[in-house]
């Protein structure tokens, strides 16, 4: 069976060109290998780049060398297109904050990644209401703008909106922050049920218990960091 | 309905954009401009005023004649230069296949007659000529950019501004262009009604499957609506590529100062 994710040797730098063009190298030498139905948590202390080798993996940061490969694509100089039909079928992102168009009701929020897959609006509303359910979202929210709920609530809807297709690969950046017992079994249920089906999965929890619970590995991001400090 | 899509998905740009050059007498418009655009992709164009953006729509739309390049759109009639068509061939490709949205919609719309007429006049240019078929398909458009039909018969002049610009829309696309340019669509309106234009724009684009181009200061838009990126600056491409990877991680140090100049609310 191939990995679902590779990540071999990749190294990040940032150029801030309003500081007078100082490079920050915060990563080297980077790898990660996830199998379909695998789920790996990326660990160590905040700032140490855990997020950063997720955004290298879901392409919306550059990697500076190495090879990053999702589904056999190469993200590394992929055609932007590319990338987006990677995403639109394949890598699914549950990030820590909703980005949406204000006004469309959190339903349809939902349901659009299966829209966009060309699922018909009825069936595609019919099984984001079904996760909705599952996250304690009441009904009556279902045609406001996620936009107006509370921070616990838009983030259940990013969650509900996440898993709504059936990525075979998906990276979750603390999707058990801050929710209630009750919401926070429902997501790791979800997260079992994705590995049971086959994702392969990166995540970052800084809840432990959870990380035990759904983590079949740990993979410590602080031995990528940059063998030389940056100096001032 | 994925795998009917893969099939007609036709491996070619729907416009190929090269070496564009627009002079303002000894000023730059825009220079070596070139970029690709496939078909159901939105291209977002940001940068500030005076980079040259809106210079590059209105060479597109064929407002203005750039002193080089090609402009190469792949449509019903094969590949052809657009730079290179007769006046006539352009007017017809522009109220047929593609449509400009204009940041004003009072310079997209004729004031003086009624909103039913804005939208049946592309209809009538388009070859229509049966008036009760041009009128129901006006009303129905109406209806899909949020205006109560009922008012087909009233002038655009009655209309508050995010009206207008929903039927400068309606009227641009009720002939099923595969192309739009917009320029600012969302300039100059409240930002409430802002969301709701972004809304619309984004389901249409999506039934319709078309492509667009749309020009506009604001990444806030670009953020939600554009596929990929193209940053300019003083008339030149200085970085292109996915939206989220040139807003989260700017390579070119303008796209920087750009981003990092956002009010956040």
């Amino acid at each position: 069976m191939e990995p679902m994710i590779v990540v071999e040797g990749a190294a990040k730098t940032f150029t801030l060109h309003q500081q007078g063009g100082i490079a920050l190298p915060v990563m080297e030498g980077a790898a990660l290998r996830v199998m379909p139905g695998e789920c790996v948590a990326l660990t160590g202390p905040s700032g140490v780049g855990k997020s950063t080798l997720m955004r290298m993996i879901y392409g919306n940061y550059l990697a500076a060398e190495g090879s990053v490969r999702v589904a056999g694509l190469e993200i590394r100089g992929a055609r932007a297109r590319d990338i987006l039909t990677l995403r639109r079928e394949t890598l699914g992102y549950v990030s820590q904050f909703l980005r949406v168009v204000p006004r469309v009701p959190c339903i349809d929020v939902v349901a659009e990644p299966l829209t966009a897959l060309g699922v018909g609006v009825e069936e595609a509303r019919g099984r984001a209401g079904t996760l909705l359910r599952r996250l304690n979202i009441p009904e009556a929210l279902w045609s406001l703008s996620p936009l107006t709920f509370s921070g616990g609530e838009q983030q259940r809807v990013n969650i509900a909106r996440g898993f709504v297709h059936a990525y075979p690969a998906m990276l979750l950046d603390e999707p058990t922050a801050s929710l209630d017992a009750a919401n926070r079994a429902e997501v790791l249920a979800l997260i079992e049920e994705a590995k049971a089906r086959g994702a392969a999965i990166v995540g970052i929890f800084h809840d432990a218990e959870a990380r035990a619970r759904v983590c079949d590995r740990e993979l410590d991001v602080g031995v990528f960091a940059p063998a030389q400090p940056v100096s001032g | 309905m994925s795998g009917a899509l893969a099939v007609l998905a036709v491996e070619e740009p729907l416009l190929e954009v090269t070496g564009l050059t627009k002079r303002y007498g000894g000023r730059i418009g825009c220079t070596d401009v070139a970029f690709d655009l496939w078909p159901g992709e939105v291209l977002g164009i940001v940068g500030e005023s005076g980079s040259g953006k809106t210079t590059l729509l209105r060479c597109l739309a064929g407002e203005l004649a750039p002193e080089e390049g090609r402009v190469d759109y792949t449509g019903g009639a094969g590949t052809v230069d657009v730079l290179a068509m007769t006046e006539p061939e352009r007017r017809r490709l522009m109220r047929t296949e593609w449509a400009l949205v204009h940041q004003n919609p009072r310079d997209g719309l004729r004031l003086g007659v009624s909103a039913g007429a804005n939208v049946g006049e592309r209809l009538m240019a388009a070859g229509w000529r049966h008036y009760g078929r041009i009128r129901e398909t006006a009303a129905d458009w109406l209806g899909r950019v949020e205006i109560d039909p009922t008012r087909i018969d009233e002038r655009p002049t009655a209309f508050s501004g995010g009206m207008q610009q929903r039927l400068q829309i309606a009227r641009n696309l009720v002939t099923g262009p595969r192309l739009v340019l917009m320029d600012e669509p969302t300039g100059g309106l409240d930002v409430s009604v802002q969301a709701r234009l972004l809304d619309l724009i984004r389901g249409l684009v999506r039934d319709l499957g078309l492509s667009a181009i749309v020009v506009t200061h604001d990444l806030a838009v670009v953020r939600l609506l554009a596929d990929r990126l193209v940053v300019m600056k003083e008339g030149r491409i200085v970085e292109s590529g996915l939206t989220d990877q040139v807003l989260d991680d700017p390579q070119h140090a303008y796209t920087q100062l750009l981003v990092s100049s956002v009010l956040r609310v």
